[in-house]
């Protein structure tokens, strides 16, 4: 990798923010298991691992599957944030390998919301 | 006076989006129809929202549009400015509203929480540097180092009101400021003399993971704030001293180091500015003393990790006889927002004094616990209640420990308490680095400021008489309070011994260590008193101060309590009621769990 340059930033900026916001590009969908000390204590890397597996067997090609840090209610991990091109995002509670096979088949493929496991929709407040 | 106001975002990833040519379209719009004395149009930064950017935001009304085009404009204006119809098609409203289950700002643990030095948790991935660049990641590293100098950084930080968030809220600008004019005064007589920036990840209070989870969700935040600080005081090396109890925390922060060394982010001539900065991670064995500055220098150095006399300060001689600086994880995470956002931005958030917000792990009996990041100013109440949803099993509140086993207690009657330095301070807590723990009805104060003592006690370095004996003697006499041989002058001559503690301890660890002794015998005097002089412990944890007894009015002599107590100290026969021998009794509790009448009972 070359050494940046201050205008190599917004070129990386632009690049992945298409990718992060499902704007532009083949995913419709990004998975994202929380998974800090208390996530992975509370067993996301089995839940992180089903995801994997349901993704793969479906053989969804558009959908993303990443990690991130904890979500700040530890006692609800463990969690993931499901988002659909143009939906809000969806924090997921309390997750098992079961419910996370469960939330690609109807949320991720069907597009519908597993109420049951869902804690809320949207992003939290930033600055 | 305008009628509403325009709010639209202008950040880069809006821009990007066409925010500006809406602004445009939004102004001849707005003139076309004549509406220029009724609406102003405002520029504002990020919202959060910005991936559904351009967005505008139409106030007093709140009323948010997302997705704008062009072409939707004329139609925004005519409908929503000019007959005050808002566009229920692009608004975001009616996108969440569709959804079946709650928005996330209408849940009370994320509602009051406002996210700074936690700005990428759970949006990022933590282990891409890519990711950390696409959410204004080290473009506050590219500002300071292209468009402002060393000067202007440490005053903007100056002018933020940033305060340590380690523990004592020395002002961080102040501290760069002494700093930097050590590292000017140094290089003139030696221009190769080094100068180095710290960040103290060494998080030992127990029950805190505030620093643990800023590494672990976002890495890239410290690197950069590091680097801005360096540049600012003159500095090409930095440590990271993170504890060896986080693994993963280190592993996140090596890979981070990794990258943005191959993006010649670190290194020498970091983009194309001349700047060259350096950072090694040092791991911690874990003590609780190696997070005082002193020691953790010399832990550093591989010498006996030993506070010593300060000053000299580490500005003026740090590791390896250098000028140093050290700043906490939170610190360090905030100060790329600074610079991003400017220190008056940074300054309306918080009180007068306070300004920022403060991460806090909100643990013990809460119902939420997690880590919360909230605006100074917040009251505990609002904490404790509205996020952290409240004590388990209807129990009541007793009190709240903040800053850890330096730090103090707050009854529940002072739940109105605003979090800011300087209120806590006068009600006997600190701040801290943000430790939070909720203790419930079922709580021993006696008990629990012993489990503080005991802990600094094993973590003294013995170094000073008075911390190493003192917290000894402090416990033996919290012991004898605890078994009921406590006397009636224990508690001046324990207010007494603190005092001392405090007064002749050289490092924070001794004076602070008789805080959790000093705020309960302010707040819940009482309660020693019940201990030592009604032999009462009114939580009922003290075992030696508990009596179990069978009240015979409603014992029916089924003989349960007498087969199921371990230590067969109930006696009586079939039908008849039943009696417990003190002597014998191990105040195991199971007699009262057992007993289907209710006729076993402790007071
Ligand atoms: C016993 C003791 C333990 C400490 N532990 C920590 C710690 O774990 N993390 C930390 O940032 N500061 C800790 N401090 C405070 C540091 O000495 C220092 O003040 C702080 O790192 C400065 O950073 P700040 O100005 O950003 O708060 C501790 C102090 C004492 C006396």
């Amino acid at each position: 990798m070359a050494k940046l340059k201050p205008e190599d930033l917004e070129r990386i900026a632009q690049k992945m923010k298409k990718l992060i916001n499902l704007r532009e590009g083949e995913a419709r969908a990004r998975v994202i298991v929380h998974m800090g000390t208390c996530g992975i204590a509370a067993g996301a890397r089995a839940v992180m691992t089903a995801f994997m597996e349901e993704v793969e067997k479906k053989d969804l090609k558009d959908v993303i599957l990443t990690a991130s840090s904890c979500a700040g209610f530890c006692s609800r991990e463990p969690m993931a944030t499901i988002e659909l091109v143009n939906e809000p995002a969806v924090k997921y509670v309390d997750l098992t390998p079961e419910k996370a096979k469960e939330i690609i088949e109807k949320h991720v493929i069907g597009g519908n919301i597993v109420k049951e496991y869902a804690l809320a929709a949207g992003s939290e407040r930033v600055l | 006076m305008q009628r509403l106001h325009a709010l639209i975002c202008t950040c880069t990833n809006c821009i990007s989006n066409g925010a500006l040519k809406i602004k445009n379209a939004l102004e001849a719009e707005i003139v076309k129809n004549s509406l220029e004395n009724d609406i102003l149009v405002v520029q504002t930064g990020a919202s959060g929202l910005c991936v559904k950017g351009p967005i505008l935001t139409v106030q007093p009304e709140g009323i948010f549009y997302q997705y704008l085009k062009e072409k939707d404009i004329p139609n925004l204006v005519q409908e929503h400015f000019l007959k005050g119809r808002p566009v229920k098609s692009l608004m975001y409203v009616s996108e969440v509203e569709k959804i079946p289950i709650p928005k996330i700002n209408d849940i009370p643990f994320f509602k009051d929480q406002r996210l700074i030095a936690l700005r990428n948790r759970g949006v990022i991935d933590p282990e891409s540097i890519d990711e950390y660049i696409a959410n204004d990641g080290y473009k506050a590293l590219v500002k300071a180092l292209t468009k402002m100098s060393p000067e202007e950084v440490i005053k903007e930080i100056d002018a933020s009101g940033l305060r340590g968030r380690g523990g004592a809220g020395f002002p961080t600008g102040k501290k760069w400021q002494i700093c930097r004019a050590q590292v000017l005064k140094r290089k003139s007589s030696d221009p190769s003399a080094s100068a180095y920036v710290i960040c103290n990840a060494d998080e030992g209070d127990p029950g805190a993971f505030m620093d643990r989870s800023i590494v672990e969700a976002d890495p890239h935040s410290i690197i950069e704030g590091m680097s801005i600080g360096a540049y600012a005081m003159g500095a090409t090396e930095g440590y990271i001293y993170l504890r060896i109890e986080y693994p993963l925390a280190i592993e996140r922060m090596k890979k981070a180091l990794k990258q943005a060394k191959e993006y010649g982010l670190l290194g020498e001539n970091i983009l194309d500015t001349g700047f060259n900065f350096e950072i090694k991670i040092f791991e911690g064995a874990g003590a609780f003393v190696c997070g005082e500055e002193t020691s953790l220098i010399h832990s550093i150095e591989s010498k006996v990790p030993e506070p010593t006399q300060k000053p000299p300060f580490p500005a003026e001689s740090g590791l390896w006889g250098f000028p140093t600086n050290i700043n906490n994880v939170e610190t360090w995470a905030n100060v790329a927002m600074i610079i991003n956002w400017s220190a008056v931005w940074f300054s309306k958030i918080g009180t007068e004094t306070s300004r920022g917000t403060k991460v806090f792990s909100l643990a013990g009996n809460v119902n939420n616990a997690g880590l919360v990041e909230v605006p100074m100013g917040i009251t505990l109440r609002e904490i404790i209640y509205d996020i952290g949803a409240g004590i388990p099993n209807n129990k009541k509140l007793k009190a709240v420990q903040t800053g850890g086993p330096s730090g103090g207690f707050i009854p529940a009657r002072l739940l109105h308490l605003p979090v800011d330095y300087e209120r806590l301070k006068e009600a006997g807590a600190i701040m801290g680095s943000g430790g939070m723990v909720v203790m419930d009805e079922d709580t021993c104060i006696v008990d629990i400021a012993k489990f503080f003592l005991h802990f600094t006690s094993d973590e003294s370095c013995g170094k000073c008489s008075t911390c190493r004996e003192g917290a000894a003697t402090l416990i033996e006499i919290l012991d004898n309070i605890s078994n009921g041989e406590g006397k009636e002058d224990d508690l001046a001559f324990l207010e007494e011994l603190c005092l001392a503690v405090k007064d002749a301890s050289m490092c924070g660890l001794g004076q602070t260590l008789p805080n959790p002794v000093l705020s309960t015998l302010r707040h819940f005097r009482d309660e020693y008193i019940d201990h030592i002089k009604h032999k009462k412990c009114p939580a009922g944890v003290c075992k030696a101060l508990v009596r179990y007894s069978i009240n015979r009015d409603k014992c029916t002599g089924c003989t349960l309590c007498a087969r199921e107590c371990p230590a067969k100290a109930i006696s009586g026969t079939v039908k008849s009621p039943h009696q417990i021998d003190l002597h014998k009794c191990t105040r195991c509790g199971i007699c009262v769990k057992v007993c289907k009448v209710g006729a076993a009972y402790s007071e």
